[in-house]
């Protein structure tokens, strides 16, 4: 890669990110407005019971600050955001901030591992079922994609605790990210399976990668069909290209073509797909957080969500808006990377 | 014995509607170190018969019946590691379209070492050192820096340079170059044709030269075999084949293709009645008249680059036919756009009958009287026409809108008629451009165009994309149709011998600005500048008393046995 194209793609990214602004307020001031127009009300909620007086509702909701108008109340918020200060979760009394920090590593743990083995399988079978179109092998990866993408994923999520813990028992508990009777490994980043590793302490690691496959397995099913199919079409048009007919037509061996040639241009858009499929699996990973009790990000949001507590859904809904340009900033940068024309435009 | 023998080849396609022969018995012969040609019109199986020998054929296509024989071994029989150790190493291929055939992801450096790894036994080392040595073989400038370039980094004619190399790289004994400069320039194309030339003879390669262009094949091979419909019609030298073609569809082939001599008549005539017989009839126009069309000082900018146009001026009377000839991002159709009014221009101004429509923003020219007098063919007719309007409707569109022709009577009549002018049966006229045939496409594109009767026709290279002989009935019909309704053309095409026998007067583009202008024909037979000496000079043809001698033939190169 020459120094010019990666100026190119430096200047570019900044150029992305600088338009990405805009969308970023959009969101913090589209959510703070939606939760002040769904129904409930924080002050009935936080007050000590269902007997508290009017006067002692009046009191929390002053002291929360939603007897100010809608205007002020947004002032106020936009302005502690600018300060880092995402406010306070009334149900764990902690601040949000802090709350998502020592969440986020679990979830993005969680996603990272699903995508790696998601995308691990879907390749190899969108190019299987891209090289012989039509035949079995074709139809039985579109039926394992239906499958996978028409099951709802609390659905399979149990189905493989089923086989797996209760009826094969070989699987750990499906409660949270270790079981018990491990002691967790130093915090460095968060991310378990790493900070085991850091430590050296190789028990750990094994104990939190064995919590990892069911969640990740079920996640990893649901996405697998967008992953395989994407494959299977980028692949199938590559196939049907001139230079891989040149290449042919060069005697080059069958391997260097399919993997040297096809692929690497076919997966140029299972990049693009896979940094949609991150975002979408990160967000809507709460069913599978639910059902493997997975202290995540997702299902704080939906707790707080359901008892009308504002700042941890603003919160999260600003953290996942930022992944979101993050990701696609990055998928941008390895386009760029992949692709040299990109450079050009 | 021949390096290659086809013997009753057929070839035959799967499709929706049953299986469909491609090629019926095709047998040839290539010796070791000759050029065949191999031309024909699209679907006459030229193409097929050498993704056939090569076994590149697609998925859906089989080999029913025949033999393909290299050195020995029928290639129809082979295994998958048989035929990858005989690709590229025994027997290549120079493809159409080079940009698309090169990997777009992959230095071209790294393609070439790819193609010499495959069947010699080297380092990554070795490799690139002797791709710098190809590429200095295919005259590329600069080889060291073009190591590392993609693709898209070079020029249409450097691709091919680079697919050339690759396709030399491992000595291979035969060379197939299916249309290897279509779409290049036409200077481009000489310069890749005598690369191609030079190197085989230098190597002692056969070549297999599949083409259109029968300038080309005369120019450039020792055989020339004609195809039609999955057939070899005819195989001869091109000093025979050109001068006394024996089979009819040869003799159509050669009257169809223009030449330095040929007229719009004598494209469809019999070659067997002498010239001047059917000596064609010059349109006399009024020379005092008034100009038409007048363009001061046109230029067009895009972004902050060169100028596209550079300030160019000219002007078409009434009736004239005015040539625009050059080559790609000469700004020729850059020009017809602002003429047309489908493009603004930069600065100039752009005067039709006294009036200044230059100042008409081209997003309101719509609503100017003046648009039905200023019409436009497009360059290729299929892809210019709505795929879900009918031929009538494509006819009608401009009548309903520019006109306020409603549903009646008379907008029937008036299509009918207008198709009834460019020879379109009337039955064709509630088809869709899928169901017509190019030449037929063509007709309602035109017919689109003169429905409410402009007074300048803007044609931008109306015929390039359709195969010779259809061509030849399309310059016939516009040619017809100009002296029948008195329109002006500005006829914008990169085939001087086209612009020579359809235009009074011919303007020559270079990067945006005019090097030359004058009567077409003493362009053609004097020109002035350097450029269009250059660009007369690389026009390929076959004139039967100038067609290269066996005499003319490098004594190195092996003869028939």
């Amino acid at each position: 890669m020459k120094p010019r194209a990666l100026g190119l793609i430096a200047r570019r990214t900044g150029r992305r990110f600088l338009s990405s602004v805009p969308a970023l307020v959009g969101v913090v001031v589209f959510t703070f407005i939606l939760m002040r127009v769904l129904p409930g009300d924080p002050a009935v909620f936080f007050a000590s019971g269902p007997n508290a007086g009017k006067a002692e509702i009046e009191a929390i909701r002053s002291q929360m600050g939603l007897d100010k108008p809608m205007a002020e109340q947004l002032f106020y918020y936009v302005r502690d955001i600018g300060t880092g200060n995402l406010g306070r979760s009334l149900t764990t009394g902690q601040t949000v901030s802090k709350d998502l920090a020592s969440r986020l590593p679990a979830s993005l743990e969680l996603t990272f591992v699903a995508l790696a083995l998601a995308l691990t399988l879907a390749i190899p079978l969108g190019v299987l079922a891209a090289l012989r179109p039509g035949s079995l092998v074709d139809h039985g990866v579109r039926l394992l994609c239906t499958l996978g993408v028409c099951v709802p994923t609390f659905v399979s999520g149990l189905l493989l605790i089923y086989c797996f813990y209760y009826w094969l028992g070989i699987a750990p508990d499906p409660t949270g990210r270790l079981d018990v009777f491990t002691t967790e490994p130093p915090r460095i980043t968060g991310f378990l399976l790493i900070d085991a590793l850091a430590a050296g302490d190789w028990e750990a690691w094994s104990a939190a990668a064995r919590q990892l496959v069911l969640p990740a397995a079920t996640m990893a099913l649901f996405v697998l069909a967008p992953l395989a199919r994407i494959t299977r079409a980028s692949m199938l048009a590559v196939l049907g290209s001139d230079y891989i007919r040149t290449a042919e037509g060069l005697g080059l061996s069958r391997p260097r073509i399919i993997i040297g040639y096809a692929l690497r241009n076919g997966l140029l858009p299972v990049l693009t797909i896979a940094g949609i499929v991150f975002s979408t699996m990160l967000g809507a990973n709460v069913l599978v957080e639910k059902v493997f009790s997975w202290p995540g990000v997702a299902a704080y949001a939906l707790d707080a969500l359901l008892s009308s507590d504002y700042a941890p859904v603003q919160g999260f809904v600003l953290l996942m808006a930022t992944i979101f340009v993050i990701v696609n900033l990055t998928i941008d940068v390895l386009y760029g990377i992949a692709d040299p024309r990109i450079g050009m435009e | 014995m021949s390096l290659l023998a086809i013997e009753d080849l057929e070839v035959g396609f799967a499709t929706r509607s049953g299986r469909v022969a491609a090629l019926k018995g095709v047998s040839l012969a290539v010796e070791a170190g000759e050029t065949l040609g191999l031309v024909g019109e699209s679907g006459s199986g030229k193409s097929v018969t050498a993704f056939s020998v090569m076994r590149l054929l697609d998925r859906s296509a089989t080999i029913s019946g025949g033999r393909i024989v290299y050195a020995g071994q029928d290639i129809t029989r082979l295994g998958r590691a048989d035929l990858r150790a005989l690709r590229g190493a025994a027997m290549t291929m120079v493809f159409q379209n080079p940009r698309a055939a090169l990997n777009p992801i992959r230095t071209v450096g790294l393609q070439i070492a790819d193609a010499l790894r495959a069947h010699i036994d080297m380092s990554a080392a070795q490799a690139r050192a002797e791709a710098l040595g190809l590429l200095a073989a295919v005259q590329i400038r600069d080889p060291e820096a073009r190591l590392d370039a993609y693709p898209h980094e070079l020029s249409g004619g450097m691709c091919q340079r680079v697919m050339i190399a690759m396709a030399m790289s491992c000595a291979p004994k035969l060379l197939i170059a299916d249309e290897p400069t279509t779409g290049l320039d036409v200077t481009t194309q000489k310069t890749v044709m005598d690369l191609l030339a030079g190197l085989t003879r230098s190597r002692g390669m056969a070549m297999m030269l599949i083409t259109h262009d029968l300038g080309l094949a005369a120019e450039y091979c020792d055989r020339v075999a004609v195809m039609e419909q999955g057939r070899i019609v005819e195989t001869a030298s091109p000093a025979t084949l050109f001068s006394d073609p024996r089979h009819a569809y040869t003799r159509r082939l050669v009257a169809a293709s223009p030449t330095r001599t040929s007229t719009v008549a004598s494209l469809t005539a019999d070659p067997a009645l002498p010239a001047g017989v059917v000596a064609f009839p010059q349109v006399r126009r009024e020379s005092a008249q008034a100009a038409l069309l007048t363009v001061e000082g046109l230029v067009k900018r895009f972004g902050s680059g060169e100028p596209a146009v550079k300030g160019v001026s000219f002007n078409i009377r009434a009736g004239e036919s005015l040539g625009l000839v050059g080559e790609s991002g000469s700004g020729k159709s850059t020009i017809s756009r602002m003429v047309c009014r489908l493009l603004d221009q930069s600065e100039g101004s752009i005067l039709f009958d006294g009036e200044d429509i230059g100042a008409i923003p081209t997003g309101k020219f719509h609503q100017s009287p003046l648009r039905k007098a200023i019409q436009i063919v497009f360059q290729d007719p299929g892809d210019s026409l709505n795929p879900r309007f009918s031929a009538f409707d494509s006819i009608a569109d401009p009548l309903r809108k520019l006109l306020g022709l409603g549903k009646g009577r008379e907008l029937k009549d008036r299509v009918a008629a207008t198709a009834d002018q460019v020879g379109l049966p009337l039955d064709l006229l509630d088809r869709f451009p899928h169901q017509l045939s190019g030449g037929q496409k063509a007709r309602v594109g035109i017919a689109r165009a003169i429905s409410v009767a402009p007074r300048l026709l803007v044609l931008d290279e109306p015929t390039a994309a359709l195969d010779v002989s259809v061509q030849a009935v399309v310059l016939q019909l516009l040619d017809r149709l100009r002296r029948e309704q008195g329109m002006a053309y500005l006829f914008v095409s990169h085939d001087l011998n086209v612009i020579r026998m359809m235009c009074d007067e011919t303007i020559v583009m270079q990067n945006g600005s005019i090097v030359e202008r004058g009567p077409s024909q003493r362009i053609f037979d004097a020109p002035a500048e350097a450029y269009t000496r250059q660009l007369v000079a690389a026009i390929p043809h076959f004139d039967p008393h100038r067609a290269r001698q066996p005499a003319d033939m490098p004594a190195s190169r092996s003869q028939p046995l």
